[in-house]
Parts: structure tokens; C-alpha cells; sequence
């Protein structure tokens, strides 16, 4: 009987935690709330099926437990309840399904007004670039990395040129516009994670990966490493600040471009 | 439906047949080719290499909970614990022990076999994998420690200096150990494939076997087929370590410098990694799957429901775990376009494991439960596996996936689903099979209580830690530190969850203690205590002499569950006992 009385403990313990749990998603700052409505769906679906299982093998346990005189049934197969459970199964299956790869199509589609920004990443560090007054990112190369040029910006190319670096520091997005979020590693797999955004994507060298969102509500929000990159990883930490429009615009004018930053470490950008 | 009269059934006598009998101690318990003696090394070691594991998640813990307590505890040696714990456990102790340990033990004993096909490279397979795992252990006492790249190895940072064993000896060891252990595990795979097809004794067709012998051969088939991949990767990597290849290394700034490395491709690692990876969460869970089925089974007195479905459940589940392995990169950066594949694959992929649980608790239904250790063993299975299975449709369905990937979700996952649940069957399975080995009974109370401490422990464990990852806490930090979207009362469940892995490590310690005590002081079982119908039941000694069945083979007339058969005088009919009609059909219908 104790099995029986714990397997119904498990069940409403279950149950309980899950209401009454203090730990629960950050209020989310973006565009996904498709994500988190996928999220409940799942959670109800499997919390269901979860429930009925074990609630189904206790009732089991408690009126099947062995007393004297007492035999067991003696059914190999049952077809049609097999066939019915699977079918069940299929259609519970495709309830999560269908809206996942709906919401996944939108996830990996980036919208054409979306501005790109870049974040470059090492151990331990988040850098980032935005594309300057030409709206374009220039080519850059991890072949290129210097001490004086610590994004590997191709500085042939004249695109590159008004590209606004910033380098350890804060990253600022103005609020309500889609950014699509290049990633590049210079040395090992990172990953840009915001848990206010619910997005993320890893960060691999000699590739270019990304993810868009649309920031909803300003704030400061905390970057963190998701992808074990050294003995440095919980420590790699950045800040992105989400500000309204006005704020944003104040922000980007105190940044150095490129050419800025190459001129101020003493090296003269070429003048083609 | 095959119906094969049973006297068409040729004799299965044999005058004699072409074993090594051991001739001294040595070769009878040292260098023994006798697949029972074989699976004891297996299940020795994997157990002593585990309880390493079992000691660095204590550390590991006690760092999360309680940061700084224990001093030594840096973030090089944080790594290096949560490596090996993960490695030792999935490999070196899971595999081993429901391959090497329980295959070597049941497949001959069950399929009616005198020993496994090919004795000789069976015994050099558990040589090897000791090779294997004292190369792992050499690591911690290697310069530079372990490696602490975390089990997935992922490059480049497995070979850099950012990480530990990055430069030292630590990824060296442990790519030669695996490198070595799939070399020991193929010599003793072909013996289990082929001793399954080759070696089954009259009238054990294959859809009479039972379902733990179906779930070990399906894993074992597998597993020859993933291990390739990773023996690749490993090969590629120690190239790329040691001779400054560049098959997973790209153009690298490490720390400021540049490398003389290009052009090559981390990502193709994880492709390669996870295409071993994923099979082998399926390695682990087929044979419990088939074990704990055969557990239910016997102690519930009554025929596993849905026999067929169960079989062809399991060889389904063991090939679309093929086309699966990419679930693991939704947030990796390879082609997003895969994600729809892989997440419909992935999804299907529950349906026939569905049906396995279903038939599981139907097999409860109207059944005869006794409470025994196995039977506890396999319910807390059911609800382990149910929740870690149900927790697998978030992780699977791509979109859900990307806020809680690299999270403490995706740990309290992989936890629950093929950390806890297999390990429920393994003591379920060790309770069953124990008077088998040994010839005495393990002693029920000491099993009580370590049930009870295992089976609650870890769920106390697992389940609030998804929580945790909901939250937004990531995986492998060595400190969580001050991050403002984590409340302290995460820290206090933290804490909870350590105090929790604690006792369910020191539980470990009575079953081990009821291990050693009951080979002296256990009641005598005799030769099948469970009243059980699989022929390793049936054999005439207990526990079984070289050979198995002494003159005669046993002949099969009857599939592996029939209990309870209406009108017969006991309640389970052994498989080598001929119909009383005369007509044996492999399924009754």
C-alpha cells in the first residue's frame, strides 16, 4: 500500500511544484512569446499524459496486488486497444508538432527590414559591430585578427570602414525594430544567450551563424555564454541594453567606426 | 501464425560439444572464457569506475551549492569532474554493464547457448575494455589532469588551452581510451549479434525470445553500427591534437595568436559525434526497455501485453534513432532547415516508445503484482522514464528546444531518461538475476531501503532541477555567480538538490554492502525463486556450470510468457515444456 500512496504523492507532488514553483521563466523581452505559448502547450499535453500514467499504475498496483488466490489474466494481445493507444499517441505527437515547426518556420526566417548586428565572440568576450552609416557590415576574416583590429575587419573593403566597433562594452538595440543577429567566434563554440529573449545560437569559427528578434520592452539584460568554451565560461558575460529610439540614436553617436578606432591606435586606414 | 508440431521437433542431444574448459584457477576466474564469468568482470568493473562517476557528481554538487567549500575545488578541476562523470557513466559504466555484463550473462542462458559463439575474442573484449578504462583513469593522475571539455568533446576548445587537458594529456588519454574501448566493445558486439542468430537452441525462433534479448541484440546491433562514428571522430581529433591537422579546426585566434590551423570544421565533429550520440542514448534504453519488460512480466505473474508490438516497438525505435542525432544541434548553427527534419523524426520517434509504456502498464492490468524488489525496481522505472521521456518532447520539438538548450533542463532531461531510469533497471535487474549468479538471495530489507533512498532521492533530484533550466540557468557553469535574473531561492534549491544527491550516493553504499553480504549470508535461492518461464531458469545447476545446460540442450516449445495460462496447475509454464496439445505456436493466438 505504501507503493501505492507514493506513486499518488508523486503525482500530486508533481502537480503541485509545477503551480506553485517560484522558478519560471524571465519576463520575456521579445518577440517569441510563439515560443512560450508552444512551451505551455507541451507542458499540458505531456503534464497529462504524465498524470494519467501514474495515476493508472497505481489504481494497477492497488487493486491488482497480489493476495492469496489470486491470478493473473491471460490476454497476449489486445489489437484494437493497441491500435487505438498508438493512434492517440500520433495525434497528441502532432498537437506539438504542427505549431513547433510553424513557429520554427518564423524563428529562422529573418524579416527583410530587420538591421543586422554583429556579435563576435572569444574567450572571454563579447564584441560587437554594427553595420555605420552605409547600412552594410564589411568583410571580415578571423585571419585578420591583430591586436589593433580584434574583429578582423577586411580593411579593403570600404563597406567595413564605417562599421561601428565596440569592444567589451555594453551592445545597445533600439526597441521594436527586428535585428538580425550575426554571430562569429574567433577561437571556440560560444553562444549568445539572453534568457529574456528566449532565443539563442551557437557561435562556431570560420562560420557565420545567426538568429532575429524584435526587443519589446528597454531594458538592461545579461548575456551569457551557452556553450561550455573554456574554464572562463560562466564568467563570460556581456550586457545588451534595450533603449527607445531616442536613447538608442545617443548612444550610437558616441561610438568610434572603425576607421575612428584604426586611426586612434596610431595605424592609418588605406585610402582607396 | 507458424504452428510447429512439436514432434517434427529434431532431438537437440548432442554427444559433446567444442568448449575450452578452464583446467586451473587462473583460467577459470582470470582469464575465463566463459561468457558468466565474462559478464562478472564486466559488471565488477563497470561498477568500480562508476562509483569514481558516482563520487565526482558529490564534488561537482557540493560546488554548485556550497561554491568554495571545498577548496580544491577550481574551475579546471570543476570541468574535469562533470567530463568524467559524464563519460564514465555513459560509456565506460552504462554500456559496458547492460552489454558486457548483462548481454555476456543473459544471451547464451536465455537463447538456450552453451556459451557466447566465439569465447576467446569475447574474454579479449573485457581485457580491452579494462585497457580502456584504466587509459580513462590514468587521467587523473596524468600532468595537467583530465580533460574538462565536458563528455561531448566538442572542438576546438577539447584541444586548446583554454581548457584543461586541452594541451596536457587529458584529451590525449581520454581519445585513446575511447578509441580503445570501441576496439574491446566490437570483439564482443559481433559475439552477442552473432550468438543471438547463430546460437539459439531448437525451437527458440526469434519471436520467442525474450524481450531482454530482443532489446540487448537490437542495442548491440546498434551500437556496432554508431560506435564507427565516434571512433572516426576520435581518430580525426587526436590528428588535429597531434600532427596539426585540421579536420575540426578552422583559421583560430587563440588568446591573440593566430593558429596554423584552417579550413577545417568544428561543426562536422558534432555531426559525427551525435550521429554515435544519439544511437547510444538508445543503447543504454533498449535493454533496459527489454529487461524491465521481462521484470514486469514475471512479477506480475502475467504475460507481457502486446508481445509482437513490444518486438517490432524496439527494432523501430532502434532504427529511427538513426536519423535522429541532429535533435542535438537545433541551437548548434548548422542549416536551420534541418531543424524541421529532425524534430519530425524525433517526435515520431515517441510513438512506438508510447506504446512500450502502454504496454507496460497493461501488462500491470488485471495482473498478479507481487512487490517484490524487481517489481518496486521496475514501477520506479515507469515514472522515472515517463518523466524523462515527456520532458524529451520539449527538447525535441526544435523550437521549443531553443530556450531551454544548454540549460538545467536539458541536464534533469538526460538525467531522469538515461541516467536514473536505465540505472533503475540495472537494480531491479541485479535484484532478479543475483540468485541466478550467486545461488542466494539478495536481502530484502537492505533492498527496501535502498530502493526507497534511490527511487525518491532521485526524483527529489531531477524533477525541480527543470526548473531551474526554465529559469533560464545554463548548464556547465562552475559558478552561477551574480546574475540579476536568478532569485536566491534558486540557490536554495540548489542546495536542496545537493543535500538530495548526497543521500542518494551514500544509498548506494547499503547496496553495495547487501551486494558483498548476501554472497555469504543471503538465503539459499535455489534454482528459480521468481517461479519464471526464460530458460536460464531452467538450467540444472544454479548458478549455472560452464556449459549452461550440462549434457542436454534445452528444447523450446513455447514463447517466454506463459503465465497464468488458464487450466494449467501452476501459474507460469516454462519455455522448454512441450504443449500438452501437442501444438506450440510462437504467439499464442
Amino acid at each position: 500500500m505504501a507503493v501505492v500512496l507514493i506513486l499518488v504523492l508523486i503525482v500530486v507532488g508533481s502537480v503541485l511544484f509545477h503551480v506553485l514553483s517560484p522558478w519560471w521563466w524571465t519576463p520575456i523581452a521579445s518577440n517569441w512569446t510563439y515560443i512560450d505559448s508552444t512551451l505551455v502547450i507541451t507542458f499540458w499535453i505531456t503534464g497529462i499524459v504524465f498524470v494519467a500514467v501514474v495515476s493508472f499504475m497505481a489504481y494497477c498496483v492497488f487493486r491488482f496486488r497480489h493476495k492469496p488466490g489470486n491470478k493473473a489474466h491471460y490476454e497476449p494481445e489486445n489489437r484494437r486497444l493497441e491500435v487505438l493507444l498508438a493512434s492517440g499517441t500520433a495525434v497528441g505527437v502532432a498537437a506539438m508538432l504542427a505549431p513547433g515547426l510553424i513557429v520554427w518556420n518564423q524563428f529562422i526566417t529573418v524579416p527583410a527590414d530587420a538591421a543586422s548586428v554583429e556579435v563576435v565572440s572569444q574567450q572571454w568576450l563579447w564584441s560587437f559591430r554594427l553595420p555605420g552609416a552605409d547600412g552594410k557590415l564589411g568583410r571580415a576574416e578571423t585571419r585578420d585578427v591583430t591586436p589593433e583590429n580584434p574583429l578582423g575587419l577586411d580593411k579593403n573593403d570600404a563597406s567595413g570602414l564605417d562599421d561601428v566597433i565596440i569592444e567589451g562594452g555594453e551592445l545597445h538595440l533600439p526597441i521594436g525594430k527586428p535585428v538580425h543577429i550575426l554571430l562569429r567566434s574567433v577561437d571556440v563554440l560560444h553562444d549568445f544567450y539572453v534568457p529574456e529573449f528566449r532565443a539563442k545560437m551557437d557561435m562556431i569559427p570560420g562560420m557565420i551563424t545567426y538568429f532575429w528578434f524584435t526587443p519589446t520592452r528597454t531594458g538592461t539584460f545579461e548575456i551569457l555564454c551557452a556553450e561550455l568554451c573554456g574554464v572562463g565560461h560562466p564568467q563570460m558575460r556581456g550586457t545588451v541594453v534595450v533603449d527607445s529610439d531616442a536613447d538608442y540614436q545617443t548612444w550610437l553617436g558616441q561610438q568610434q567606426t572603425f576607421t575612428q578606432l584604426t586611426a586612434s591606435s596610431g595605424e592609418l586606414p588605406p585610402t582607396n | 501464425m507458424v504452428e510447429i508440431p512439436s514432434g517434427s521437433i529434431p532431438s537437440a542431444e548432442v554427444e559433446d560439444v567444442e568448449l575450452y574448459h578452464p583446467h586451473s584457477w587462473w583460467t577459470k576466474y582470470v582469464f575465463s572464457q566463459d561468457a558468466k564469468i565474462i559478464a562478472v568482470q564486466y559488471s565488477i568493473t563497470a561498477i568500480s569506475i562508476g562509483l569514481v562517476a558516482l563520487v565526482l557528481s558529490w564534488l561537482m554538487r557540493i560546488q554548485l551549492a556550497f561554491p568554495g567549500a571545498l577548496s580544491f575545488i577550481d574551475a579546471d578541476h570543476y570541468y574535469q569532474f562533470i567530463t568524467m562523470h559524464g563519460m564514465i557513466m555513459v560509456i565506460y559504466l552504462l554500456t559496458a554493464l547492460f552489454l558486457g555484463g548483462f548481454g555476456n550473462y543473459l544471451i547464451p542462458l536465455m537463447v538456450g547457448a552453451r556459451d557466447m559463439v566465439f569465447p576467446y575474442a569475447n574474454m579479449l573484449s573485457y581485457w580491452i575494455y579494462l585497457l580502456a578504462v584504466l587509459i580513462l583513469a590514468a587521467g587523473f593522475f596524468a600532468p595537467g589532469g583530465p580533460t574538462g571539455a565536458g563528455w561531448t568533446l566538442y572542438p576546438p576548445q577539447s584541444v586548446l588551452s583554454g581548457t584543461p587537458g586541452g594541451k596536457d594529456w587529458g584529451i590525449l588519454l581520454m581519445l585513446s581510451s575511447l578509441i580503445v574501448f570501441i576496439i574491446g566493445f566490437t570483439m564482443g558486439g559481433l559475439n552477442y549479434v552473432v550468438t543471438v542468430l547463430q546460437g539459439r537452441a531448437r525451437g527458440m525462433t526469434l519471436m520467442r525470445m525474450p524481450l531482454t534479448v530482443w532489446g540487448i541484440f537490437t542495442a548491440t546491433v546498434m551500437a556496432l553500427l554508431a560506435f564507427p562514428a565516434l571512433f572516426v571522430a576520435c581518430v580525426m581529433m587526436l590528428f588535429d591534437r597531434v600532427l596539426g591537422t585540421s579536420f575540426f579546426m578552422p583559421a583560430i585566434v587563440e588568446m591573440g595568436t593566430q593558429l596554423q590551423h584552417g579550413g577545417g570544421s568544428p561543426i562536422l565533429f558534432q555531426h559525427l559525434f551525435w550521429f554515435f550520440g544519439h544511437p547510444e542514448v538508445y543503447i543504454v534504453a533498449l535493454p533496459a526497455f527489454g529487461i524491465v519488460s521481462d521484470l514486469i512480466s514475471t512479477h506480475a505473474r502475467k504475460n507481457i501485453f502486446g508481445y509482437r508490438m513490444m518486438v517490432w516497438a524496439i527494432v523501430i525505435i532502434g532504427a529511427l534513432s538513426f536519423v535522429v542525432w541532429a535533435h542535438h544541434m537545433y541551437v548548434s548553427g548548422m542549416n536551420p532547415a534541418f531543424g524541421f527534419f529532425f524534430a519530425t523524426t524525433t517526435l515520431i520517434i515517441a510513438v512506438p516508445t508510447a506504446i512500450k509504456v502502454y504496454n507496460w502498464v497493461l501488462t500491470l492490468w488485471r495482473g498478479d503484482i507481487h512487490l517484490t524488489l524487481p517489481m518496486l525496481f521496475a514501477l520506479a522505472f515507469i515514472v522515472t522514464f515517463v518523466n524523462g521521456g515527456l520532458t524529451g518532447l520539449f527538447l525535441g520539438n526544435v523550437v521549443v528546444d531553443v530556450p531551454l538548450s544548454d540549460t538545467m533542463f536539458v541536464v534533469a532531461h538526460f538525467h531522469m531518461v538515461m541516467g536514473v531510469a536505465p540505472i533503475l533497471v540495472i537494480f531491479g535487474a541485479i535484484y532478479h538475476w543475483y540468485p541466478k549468479v550467486t545461488g542466494r538471495m539478495l536481502n530484502e530489507v537492505l533492498g527496501q531501503i535502498h530502493f526507497w533512498i534511490t527511487f525518491l532521492g532521485t526524483y527529489a533530484i531531477f524533477f525541480p532541477m527543470h526548473y531551474l533550466g526554465l529559469l533560464g540557468v545554463p548548464r556547465r557553469y562552475f559558478e552561477m555567480g551574480e546574475t540579476a535574473f536568478v532569485p536566491p531561492s534558486a540557490h536554495t534549491l540548489n542546495i536542496f538538490i545537493t543535500v538530495m544527491a548526497l543521500v542518494v550516493g551514500a544509498g548506494q553504499m547499503v547496496f553495495l554492502f547487501n551486494l558483498v553480504w548476501s554472497l555469504f549470508r543471503g538465503r539459499e535461492a535455489g534454482g528459480n525463486p521468481w517461479r519464471a518461464t526464460t530458460l536460464e531458469w531452467q538450467t540444472p545447476q544454479t548458478p549455472p556450470a560452464h556449459g549452461n545446460w550440462g549434457k542436454d540442450l534445452p528444447v523450446v516449445y513455447r514463447w517466454a510468457y506463459d503465465y497464468s495460462v488458464p487450466g494449467a496447475a501452476e501459474d507460469f509454464i516454462p519455455q522448454n515444456v512441450p504443449a500438452s496439445d501437442g501444438i506450440t505456436r510462437e504467439v499464442p493466438a
